[in-house]
């Protein structure tokens, strides 16, 4: 009964890990499972802002870890799924606060209580992300197709491996099928070619992220195409379910401009 | 004749750039990131020849070293005793 625990990590910032766990929850929970998301970003607290549950925050994983209040009180229900709870960040408190020993210990916690934790990795290498680790057993490793993140996500990689982790697989975020056929940015298969991890999924870059973030609903749960789509594939094979990888939209402009002019693109 | 082979010859697209750069960081960050693989490759190397000559094992010296894009393991082993010859 005992659940999976996946971290999500990246080493660089800003490439979408926050709004990865709030969505994979979403739609891990909407495929019938229990899911504990955690804010692992100690003095950064986000996720909780991604989700919309800034206002329910009455205990966060600290207190926990502290003792300063148990478990239960913590976890704070996503009232549009009921099998969705969040554990959220200390905002006035930093990394130090938290050690990997009491990550393993309340992740063995909540491994009991549920069918998924997902831990939200801070970006970087050090204590933060030692944290994030340590109480896991799987690895996900989310960058975007850019040099810096792709070079950011090899050294993650490379840390995963040594630490005797699942094999990490990989997520590649925020692509922009336009820029990829005009060859601007790095394809899908320039970034595993070098990173050489299982794939995971591909999610396109999606404004709409940007207004559901704006509203505290994420977009797993608004039901668009796109990047939720994007997410729930992700966690279907997550699951085990083999779904094929969205296609991006790789065919030559001329022939996308003809099709939309009869009608069928 | 510019205007032709401003048509003929095309400017390499950024992201075959970019691919290009990353792989040659990635090449670098790599190699700098094994410090116990050096000493176990050293190690294995000096038992590999002991098995044939006998080899200066203090004294024996392996460096990474890059030029022009390429990498190079170059391994120094001093020969002590009597070499022999095949």
């Amino acid at each position: 009964m005992a659940a999976r625990v996946i971290t999500i990590t990246s080493g660089k910032g800003g490439v979408g890990k926050t709004t990865g766990v709030a969505n994979l929850g979403v739609s891990l929970a909407l495929e019938g499972n229990r899911v504990i998301v955690v804010d692992v970003d100690i003095g950064l607290r986000n996720l909780d802002v991604v989700m919309g549950l800034e206002n329910r925050i009455v205990y966060d994983v600290v207190d926990v870890v502290e003792g300063t209040c148990r478990l239960q009180q913590a976890l704070i229900r996503d009232k549009r799924l009921p099998e969705l709870h969040l554990l959220a960040a200390a905002q006035t408190r930093d990394k130090t606060a938290v050690s990997p020993e009491q990550m393993i210990s309340l992740c063995d916690e909540l491994r009991q209580i549920c069918d998924f934790v997902l831990l939200d990795s801070p970006a970087g290498i050090e204590r933060g992300f030692q944290n994030a680790i340590a109480g896991a057993e799987e690895a996900i490793v989310m960058t975007t197709p850019e040099v810096a993140a792709v070079r950011d996500a090899d050294r993650i990689i490379g840390l995963l491996e040594a630490s005797e982790k699942s094999p990490p697989k990989l997520i590649i975020n925020r692509i922009k099928p336009d820029m990829v056929r005009r060859g601007d940015m790095l394809a899908t298969e320039d970034v595993t070619e070098v990173l050489a991890i299982e794939l995971l999924g591909i999610v396109p870059e999606d404004d709409n992220i940007i207004v559901c973030t704006n509203k505290g609903i994420p977009i797993a749960l608004d039901g668009h195409a796109g990047a939720g789509v994007a997410f729930h594939n992700i966690a279907k094979r997550i699951l085990g379910e083999d779904v094929p990888l969205m296609s991006l939209a790789q065919e030559p402009r001329l022939l996308g401009r003809m099709k939309r002019l009869v009608g069928r693109g | 004749m510019g205007f032709v082979s401003k048509l003929l010859t095309r400017e390499p697209r950024s992201k075959d750039i970019a691919r290009q750069r990353l792989q040659l960081v990635l090449v670098r960050d790599r190699q700098s990131l094994s410090p116990g693989l050096m000493q176990t490759i050293r190690d294995e190397i000096i038992l590999a020849i002991s098995k044939h000559l006998e080899v200066d094992e203090d004294n024996t010296k392996l460096t990474l070293s890059q030029s022009a894009g390429h990498h190079r393991l170059i391994v120094d082993i001093p020969l002590q005793g009597r070499a022999r010859r095949a």
